[in-house]
């Protein structure tokens, strides 16, 4: 597995070789830093844990400012661990960019979707509320029954209801690679990626 | 549009689109490829809105084939479309012009020119 952190920046679309428009996610990913390797020996299993973002030193704890240290780089931000298949032999301090994903490449990302708060069955999932006429008052958003009498004198569980919406990791695999810039460490993906704009997320093959 | 999203649509961006609005009447050189040839398929017809900016944009063209209205929604910046001619000026008083849909006979290409 080869994997990146990034920034998602926003969507827009671009016209491909067959003169198709095409709808991207522009991601920011990387420079990412291998900041420690972890061995079948040492750590039970074999890893690398890539940073992502610069930080200040004085926003770090001593944990943390510990665990650069040991690796010899600069503070960061966010940290991944990503587990390689073939050829490990990754070092601390290493650093790869978006040339790590070739174009036609089908990627998966990770992400936290938007926070949506405590939202109703409508919007969170898909009913279809009752009727809006015919001398009803509280009906319009309303989930309706949920279940039925005397037995079994219970609602069963997982019954869908209103409550906490998005501000949930969630991933999405098969995402095409559409170009590599690798100037400007920046990559479009074919179709959406969850979160927000400026939302981190974690690009892996 | 965001800052950062700007420079990756810009080599994209045609610049040399003429002026044109609903109520014109152009002419769009479609290119077609067939069995690996290709040529040019020409579109002609009234203008009838305009939607969207930058890469998004488009267009709907509306011509009146063998009495029946034909519409086809064009990218404005479409590699597909090779060029596009404006034929005649057409004096509308609206962005949109869905009202010509509705017509029938020869109102339904009638659009008085502008001078």
């Amino acid at each position: 597995m080869r994997g990146l952190i990034g920034k998602k920046i926003g969507m827009t679309q671009i016209f491909n070789e067959s003169g198709i428009s095409v709808p991207v996610t522009v991601v920011e990913a990387g420079p990412c830093v291998v900041t420690q390797v972890k061995t079948k020996s040492s750590d039970g299993y074999d890893a690398i844990q890539v940073g992502y973002c610069d930080i200040k030193e004085k926003h770090l704890n001593k944990p943390q400012s510990g665990h650069f240290s040991k690796s010899k780089t600069n503070a960061k931000r966010f940290l991944a661990e990503f587990v390689p298949v073939t050829n490990f032999n990754y070092e601390t301090g290493q650093e790869f960019g978006v040339t790590l994903f070739k174009i036609g490449e089908y990627v998966t990302i990770k992400g936290t979707t938007k926070g949506r708060g405590f939202s109703g069955v409508m919007k969170r999932h898909g009913f279809g509320g009752g009727p809006k006429t015919h001398g009803q008052r509280e009906h319009p958003r309303s989930p309706g029954s949920i279940g039925q009498a005397f037995d079994p004198s219970r609602v069963f569980k997982g019954m869908k209801m209103a409550g906490q919406y998005g501000n949930k990791n969630h991933s999405v695999r098969n995402l095409e690679v559409v170009s590599v810039d690798k100037v400007n460490n920046r990559l479009l993906i074919k179709g959406s990626v969850p979160g927000p704009k400026n939302g981190i997320i974690f690009i892996s093959k | 549009m965001s800052n950062k999203i700007k420079p990756i649509v810009q080599d994209y961006l045609k610049t040399d689109i003429p002026d044109f609005y609903a109520g014109d009447t152009v002419s769009v050189d479609v290119r077609v490829v067939e069995g690996g040839k290709e040529r040019i398929q020409k579109f002609e017809g009234i203008v009838i809105g305009k939607k969207g900016s930058d890469i998004s944009g488009t267009f709907i063209v509306r011509k009146i084939s063998g009495g029946i209205g034909v519409e086809r929604i064009f990218p404005l910046h479409s590699p597909m479309i090779s060029s596009i001619t404006v034929k005649r000026r057409g004096k509308v008083r609206r962005a949109k012009l869905n009202y010509m849909r509705k017509l029938t006979g020869a109102k339904a290409i009638r659009i008085a020119e502008k001078k």
